[in-house]
């Protein structure tokens, strides 16, 4: 779990770097896991513990995303006055991005081998979906 | 006893630990609820926690900065977590392949719905043309569209209010839009959530299944780049109309 951490922080260090050098436009940590993507794709294995150790931060990523939520909250209400329309707009936008993006893909799936093939022991029984 | 307990507190509000720990259980607890819950998306733990903390912070008078001087040790992880989509990424590559090219225009077509409906809803409601701007890339992960919110003349501070916004909403949303569609499988389930509520969409996907989460993480990621490159064209072709 060390050496997975380890690897993780080594691929974040190379790609702020190459960000810092090359000023692109993207967060260090993107090019960070386009690398190690890439790494995996060219070695063709994945070590067990490096799996482990990512899907145990993946699994509660929500957690990640506390400290800069409470920040956002607590300076909202000198940030806009302007909240319901935003709202609103936030409410319906985010309703339409998902529905559109679903509706499209399953559109140009149709008549694919893997159209609709759901993984039934993916769903771990744990009450709805996404 | 009295000066004793204020002695304690002064020395833990100087302290980073009780920021880290307050995180830590606040999200715990949310996300106890939440299981108890029967993962029901409505019990969004990071709205939970954020909510409890918010509290907490307001009731203590304790500011922001002291908080984060402790929280900014889980905020740090958000790097390496992002690095880490590189594994269930592999692990769904083949599939991914073969899918490419529905990936691709499900993603476009996602990405301008997103930018456009928020704008023009917004603009509806008569909403002045900066927070215009500052809606617009909403549906991409902070970093990203708080760089496009500056460079297209919007405000990030407030971007950044408007994508923790959607990344909840659509969390908590996307099981009854995509129900009701009923759309089943799970690669298309995660893409969706993806590419509209960026990564507290993906943290959700995640807990659905392994295959929800890749291809949301792939769908935050690309709508990300995506957008840092329509916005500027989007606004172009608007100023020429």
């Amino acid at each position: 779990m060390l050496g997975a951490l380890t690897v993780l922080l080594v691929y974040q260090l190379i790609g702020e770097v190459i960000v810092q050098f090359t000023r692109l436009p993207v967060p260090g940590p993107v090019i960070g896991l386009l690398l190690l993507f890439l790494t995996l794709c060219l070695r063709g294995k994945l070590a067990l513990p490096l799996r482990d150790t990512a899907n145990g931060i993946l699994q509660h990523l929500s957690l990640l995303f506390v400290p800069a939520g409470v920040g956002v909250m607590v300076h909202f209400a000198r940030v806009s006055g302007e909240w319901l329309p935003l709202l609103i707009a936030v409410l319906v936008s985010t309703a339409l991005a998902i529905a559109v993006t679903a509706l499209v893909m399953r559109a140009l799936m149709r008549g694919r081998s893997d159209a609709g093939h759901d993984v039934p022991g993916d769903a771990d029984g744990e009450g709805g979906n996404t | 006893m009295t000066p004793r307990i204020a002695d304690v507190w002064v020395y833990l509000s100087t302290s980073p630990l009780l920021g880290l720990t307050l995180t830590l259980v606040a999200y715990q607890t949310a996300y106890w609820v939440y299981q108890r819950a029967g993962f029901n998306p409505l019990f969004n733990p990071v709205l939970l926690a954020v909510a409890m903390l918010v509290t907490a912070l307001t009731l203590t008078g304790t500011p922001y900065a002291t908080y984060f001087d402790g929280a900014q040790f889980v905020h740090f992880l958000l790097g390496p977590a992002t690095v880490a989509l590189a594994v269930p990424l592999y692990l769904q590559f083949d599939r991914l392949k073969r899918l490419a090219l529905p990936l691709a225009c499900a993603l476009l077509a996602g990405s301008v719905t997103a930018i456009v409906s928020a704008v023009g809803i917004a603009w509806m409601f008569g909403v002045a043309d900066t927070t215009l701007l500052s809606v617009a890339p909403k549906s991409v992960t902070a970093p990203i569209a708080m760089g496009i919110a500056e460079k297209i003349g919007g405000i990030p501070s407030l971007t950044a209010v408007l994508v923790i916004m959607t990344g909840v909403s659509g969390a908590m949303m996307a099981k009854y839009v995509l129900d009701a569609l009923r759309i089943t499988d799970h690669g298309v389930r995660g893409f969706a959530v993806g590419v509209a509520a960026h990564g507290i969409g993906t943290a959700r996907a995640f807990q659905v299944s392994e295959q929800a989460g890749a291809f949301a993480g792939l769908g935050m990621g690309l709508n990300g780049l995506t957008t840092a490159v329509l916005m500027p064209l989007m606004l172009v072709l608007w100023r020429l109309i």
